[in-house]
């Protein structure tokens, strides 16, 4: 698996908010993608609805994984393919390096794919002496620096054409150049000899069809057929919930899909994919292998819960309206999903007292849920999973170890809530006690721990001397209250 | 216009203990609509804090708390977004599996109504004869905007004050940061943010910003204050009624 650097949010969010490079990026793209894609969803024939429409798609198809997973199984060992369901991540390695040796594989080609981040195909692959080639730009970009991505669509939204520049003319052994078109060009060129020399190509897969028995790629750039055709073998891999049930629910699909990711009409490259080279095609690959990965989905499937991000088609458009990301980047996130998808997912792949700064560094705005294209209630998860980290009961799924001095303090507080009598004694000893704190012009300027965070940059006012609830029940004792 | 005799003021835990002045304001509103006012003196919080913090069975002692305090109301308004949202979408849920508090927490859910919305969607009010002379921008808070869809309401409010001018920030619905145990947990995430959206207001060169959640309003203004800048802000009921 994946390294897995959760519990560094917060550190992590602070180097994002200092490099200057990352906030400039992360506030043109948000504010040029998220109008444009909002404004989009209005556009589709289905009306309104349409977002609420691909939800009910989704989620049918991930309650009926047990019946649509083996018809796409039977759809491609019947065109000659090869079906594989991995367990968990080493599973799923293990099965890529096997065919990798069977084959005598010594370099890949591979399409953008987030599943490969998450079961740490890359890492598994150099270890065992086969190249690996990222041929996406973006992702070949940071390959090339040695970085992981940052966004789950736009992965090098956190690097300059500058930066792209000096790296190329190193790396590349190209003249410096900060020209985007020459450096894509240089790419291009680079990634040609890539693709005719390599044995294996590696992708993910958007969307299966059940219906069909085909896999989906998107791309914009072309790559991704290019690493699914050229190479001898080609393997992809896929999360166990990619599915749907039939080819006309793809039409909507990726309409939304590509609406969301880039506000665009359509995806440039639209790939469907149902096993190695038949006899009457002029390309392909001799062997086509599917791993289908579980590695955690199981369990997500059987929490009523938390069922619902299964649904999710990994367009990114959370991320391009989060207000959260758009301050720390990607890369805070600590693992291979970032934004408000990536702090329910992480949390529910990797336990939830590693990733509990991932749903509790949320403000929960609703500004994901609004941008969702299948529209995922990512609010209510966030909550949830607060839920259960504080007061997860033994036999949930998912639970965590919570906080005995924060239950303490809430529970406190809960008795104060219900005995107003209590609850104004309590404010009598906060409105004494705050004459103690450092204050200008009657505000409050530094509080003590645990509550110091808020006049780091912020003053408090101080409580009132009286509640506004005293002062009526005094007016109405003196007969001067409402009518 | 729907009327109704009694109107019941759930003021909001920030308002009661910080800013009582807008309590005041709303009080003065309802007079001047010939509204009679009770406020329930045994009221306290809603329970949103636990509730967001994950600790629901101490927001489920809260919620009981208030729907017995509000439960013989003729209707009930709030000075806050987000609390409405509370009541209003949560705390239905928070009774799943007790069908007698879910019901008499649906019941009360149906009558809690957000200030701006209670006037313009209930009311029919838009102009409440108020008089302010200065530029202002309005902050739309996260809970009142998307998951109440409150939006237009205010504005028209705003818009109705004689003497005042309504300039809009650029992304006047994007979250200052507030996020309650979040703006002292995540305080460098939430003061990023925060600095984002005094950047906003301080571009429109207004010298009030207008908001209908104390939380927001709170937040913002202890920046505000903090840098010393000249625009403070102001909750919506206190602007209703200058003269």
């Amino acid at each position: 698996m994946s390294a897995i650097r959760t519990e560094a949010y917060c550190q992590a969010a602070r180097e994002g908010m200092a490099d200057p490079v990352l906030q400039k990026a992360l506030s043109g793209f948000q504010h040029r993608v998220a109008p444009a894609t909002a404004q989009r969803y209005r556009r589709h024939p289905e009306g309104p609805q349409v977002r609420q429409m691909a939800h009910a798609i989704r989620m049918h198809a991930v309650e009926h994984l047990d019946t649509l997973l083996p018809r796409l199984a039977d759809g491609i060992l019947a065109r000659g393919g090869q079906v594989y369901f991995a367990a968990d991540a080493q599973a799923a390695v293990a099965y890529g390096l096997a065919v990798a040796r069977r084959r005598g594989v010594r370099q890949v080609v591979k399409g953008k794919s987030m599943v490969t981040e998450e079961i740490g195909l890359n890492e598994a692959f150099q270890d065992a002496g086969i190249a690996v080639v990222e041929t996406d730009l973006g992702e070949y970009i940071l390959q090339l620096a040695g970085e992981t991505p940052s966004h789950i669509i736009a992965p090098a939204i956190h690097k300059t054409r500058k930066e792209v520049g000096r790296l190329f003319a190193e790396k590349l052994g190209i003249p410096y150049s900060e020209d985007p078109p020459t450096l894509t060009q240089a790419a291009r060129a680079a990634l040609r000899t890539q693709f005719l020399s390599a044995d294996m190509g590696v992708s993910g897969c958007n969307l299966a069809c059940a219906e069909t028995g085909h896999i989906t790629t998107v791309s914009n750039e072309g790559n991704i057929r290019m690493s699914t055709t050229l190479p001898k073998v080609h393997i992809a891999f896929m999360g166990m919930e990619r599915v749907v049930a039939r080819l006309a629910d793809h039409a909507l699909l990726f309409r939304l899909l590509s609406n969301a990711a880039a506000a665009q009409k359509m995806a440039g490259y639209i790939s469907y994919i149902g096993g190695p080279r038949a006899d009457f095609q002029a390309d392909g690959p001799e062997e086509f292998h599917l791993v289908i990965v579980d590695n955690g989905r199981s369990r997500i499937l059987a929490d009523p819960e938390f069922r619902e991000i299964l649904c999710c088609i990994r367009c990114a458009a959370c991320l391009n309206v989060c207000p959260v990301y758009g301050k720390i980047g990607g890369h805070a996130y600590g693992y291979a999903y970032s934004g408000p998808v990536g702090a329910v997912v992480t949390a529910l792949l990797v336990g939830l007292d590693r990733a509990k700064h991932l749903f509790f560094g949320e403000t929960l705005c609703g500004a994901c849920k609004e941008a969702c294209p299948v529209e995922i209630d990512l609010p209510r998860l966030l909550l949830a999973l607060r839920h259960r980290w504080a007061e997860g009961r033994a036999d949930d799924l998912f639970r965590g170890g919570g906080d005995r001095l924060e239950a303490l303090v809430m529970r406190l507080w809960g008795e104060l809530a219900r005995r107003p009598n209590l609850y104004q004694g309590a404010r009598h000893l906060a409105v004494a006690g705050q004459q103690m704190l450092p204050a200008e012009e009657g505000r409050i300027t530094r509080l003590p721990p645990p509550l110091h965070g808020w006049t780091q940059a912020r003053d408090l006012p101080r409580l009132a001397r009286r509640r506004f609830v005293q002062r009526w029940a005094a007016e109405q004792a003196r007969g001067e209250g409402g009518r | 216009m729907t009327t109704f005799s009694n109107v019941s003021l759930f003021v909001q835990c920030l308002v009661d203990n910080f800013y009582p002045q807008v309590g005041d304001a709303m009080v003065e509103i309802f007079r001047r609509l010939d509204l009679k006012v009770d406020v329930p003196l045994a009221q306290t919080c809603c329970g949103q804090p636990a509730f967001n913090a994950g600790y629901r069975k101490t927001a489920r002692k809260a919620a009981r708390h208030f729907i017995d305090t509000f439960a013989s109301a003729e209707v009930i308004v709030c000075p806050s977004g987000s609390c409405v949202d509370m009541v209003r979408h949560h705390y239905p849920d928070l009774f799943a599996d007790d069908p007698v508090w879910q019901a008499r927490a649906t019941q009360v859910a149906q009558k809690t109504f957000e200030l701006t919305e209670f006037l313009v969607d209930v009311l029919g009010v838009i102009n409440l004869e108020a008089r302010f002379d200065g530029r202002v921008t309005y902050h739309d808070s996260c809970h009142l905007t998307r998951h109440l869809g409150v939006a237009r309401q205010p504005r028209a409010l705003i818009q109705a004050v004689r003497g005042t001018e309504l300039i809009e920030m650029a992304d006047s619905d994007r979250c200052c940061g507030f996020g309650g145990t979040f703006a002292v947990k995540y305080a460098d995430i939430s003061t990023g943010m925060l600095a984002e959206k005094v950047a906003n207001i301080l571009a429109t060169e207004a010298e009030v910003v207008i908001g209908c959640d104390l939380s927001c309003l709170l937040h913002i203004q202890g920046m505000l204050s903090r840098k010393k800048l000249p625009v403070r802000a102001m909750h919506i009921a206190e602007l209703l009624v200058q003269k």
